[in-house]
């Protein structure tokens, strides 16, 4: 197959959708239209049939039952009910919520949210290697703790929480567990009750699916989770999330839960191989190259790394027909370089250095073939052009450099 | 973010990339920036003694794209020039030439602070003749 430039390696951002999704859902745009909450006709019931069967493909994805789904506009909407539901919910019993400082700012700014109205929140560090420890949970649970929120695996750096051991935890104590399971569902091996997960927040655009639906996992039994809705109205989904359900949205979330399930040992192992490939051929050419995040536990197909003395954006550019993202402060409005890197330890000047590859399952061999050459390229012209690099050749320690901007 | 063609024209044929020899007296150098910040920028002149006019610049640049366009830019506006001249160059001139967006101009604040830094070495580095190169200034 010949080359189609632009490639995409930024699969943690989104994906396209799946041919097959897309098939699944067209349907439901133009012939069967009806709202599923329409109880009294051909339409309504059609309607509301895809609905059951797509939250029927979803549940024997994640090992739940049907009824614990409920669907939403996407993780960031899971989150925030997951977080707020309980928040509101559990109130009277405490008011300590723990969660991770590498959670996606869904989880991060929700937490603040409800700092504000009075909760207390435990921000648990990582380790350099961007993992928690189940120990750490237990030690920060109080009598006075409603909720713990740890995200299975990260968005940027792809490290995978041991959340099956923190679940654990959380069970024995009796606190409520919810993981922002965004990245993770579908893409790795995901059981709610072998994980001991309350709530799931997880969505479709991740996975091969259309952007704007996703769903919350809520436990039914042991424990009966109770969330206060933020959207009133109807009263769909058991009263938890209110709105007229996107019929088509929730066709191809199903529809990707469905190839994910019978497809994702087999694509794990080939989208591994590719990032593997890409790695190898990055790092047996490139000094001085770090990987950001524990080298095993993470997503098969992400690779975090840092090219030490130079600026991320600055490759970008180089490799403007790979389409990545970066660490780096100008790639972001804050100007401020990625608050996970920061969080590991990993040192700004190497958090300005970072580029995310996310390897998914439309990459080819050709791709990551022409990737490699393009990075290290780009990676060696910059350090060509880097007066950091350059007093490093010379023997200079930059630790012990007065820099004029600092 | 897009990039300004002038900006893409820099950064993939930069001009005067390298390096002078810093011990040469007639050699001027700054180096302003942190990594910590995403920028550093070495900029350096060599000076003919006899005009004071700027006859070599060189610059190596660690940081984005219009942080490299800017100090590339720099070196060529300064070949040339007197060190009188170099001192004139503005921060607000470049991101004119290089149309760089509001999130940028800190790049082009640093390479006038290379310039300036530049002039400031080389003015140390021949202080016995500093009457001179302080009337240079003045001009």
């Amino acid at each position: 197959m010949a080359l189609k430039l632009p490639i995409y390696m930024d699969y943690h951002a989104t994906t396209p959708c799946d041919p097959r999704v897309l098939e699944a859902m067209t349907p439901y745009f133009t012939e069967i239209f009806g709202n599923a909450a329409s109880r009294n006709h051909e339409f309504g019931w059609r309607g509301e049939e895809a609905v059951e069967n797509g939250r029927k493909q979803v549940a024997d994805l994640i090992g739940a039952s049907s009824k614990e789904i409920v669907f939403t506009s996407g993780a960031t909407e899971s989150d925030n009910l997951a977080i707020k539901g309980v928040a509101d919910m559990y109130y009277e019993r405490g008011d300590h919520i723990i969660t991770v400082v590498t959670e996606h700012k869904a989880v991060l700014d929700t937490c603040k949210k409800l700092e504000k109205r009075g909760f207390r929140v435990t921000y648990l560090p990582v380790a350099i290697d961007g993992l928690i420890s189940p120990d750490d949970v237990r030690n920060a649970i109080t009598d006075k703790t409603i909720l713990v929120s740890v995200m299975m695996a990260n968005n940027e750096i792809g490290v995978i929480q041991p959340i099956a051991e923190i679940g654990k935890v959380c069970k024995e104590r009796g606190v409520l567990f919810h993981t922002d399971a965004t990245q993770a569902v579908g893409k790795i091996p995901f059981n709610v009750n072998e994980l001991n997960v309350d709530l799931a927040s997880f969505s479709a655009h991740k996975i091969y699916g259309p952007k704007g639906v996703g769903g919350l996992y809520v436990r039914r039994k042991n424990p009966r989770v109770m969330l206060v809705p933020m959207m009133d109205g109807g009263g769909h989904e058991r009263g938890m999330r209110s709105g007229t359900l996107n019929v088509t949205g929730i066709v191809g979330l199903g529809k990707a839960c469905e190839i994910a399930k019978a497809e994702m040992q087999d694509e794990n192992k080939r989208v591994f191989g590719l990032k593997e490939k890409l790695r190898k051929g990055i790092m047996d050419e490139i000094p001085d190259v770090y990987i950001n995040g524990h080298p095993e536990q993470r997503l098969p197909g992400n690779l975090n790394i840092s090219f030490a003395y130079v600026e991320g954006e600055s490759l970008l550019m180089g490799i403007n027909e790979i389409a990545v993202s970066s660490g780096s402060a100008c790639t972001s409005a804050s100007l401020e370089p990625s608050y996970v890197l920061k969080a590991l330890g990993v040192g700004e000047e190497l958090a300005h250095s970072s580029i995310r590859f996310g390897l998914g399952r439309f990459n080819t061999e050709e791709e990551v073939d022409y990737t490699v050459g393009r990075v290290n390229e780009a990676v060696n012209r910059l350090r060509e052009l880097s007066p950091l690099w350059e007093m490093v050749q010379e023997g200079i320690d930059l630790s012990t450099v007065q820099w004029a901007g600092e | 973010m897009a990039y300004s063609d002038k900006v893409v024209d820099h950064y993939n044929n930069p001009r005067n990339v390298g390096s002078l020899d810093k011990k040469d007296p007639s050699v001027g150098t700054g180096l302003v920036g942190a990594p910590e910040c995403g920028d550093v920028m070495k900029l350096q002149i060599k000076i003919n003694p006899e005009t004071n006019i700027i006859e070599d610049a060189k610059f190596k640049t660690f940081g984005c794209g219009s942080a490299i366009a800017s100090s590339s830019l720099a070196t060529e506006w300064l070949k040339g020039r007197s060190v009188a001249q170099a001192l004139d160059i503005k921060n607000t001139e470049i991101v004119k030439e290089l149309n760089l967006p509001p999130v940028k101009i800190h790049c082009s604040v640093l390479a006038e602070d290379a310039i300036k830094a530049a002039v400031r070495d080389y003015q140390h580095k021949q202080a016995p003749a500093e009457e001179k190169a302080e009337e240079a200034v003045n001009v």
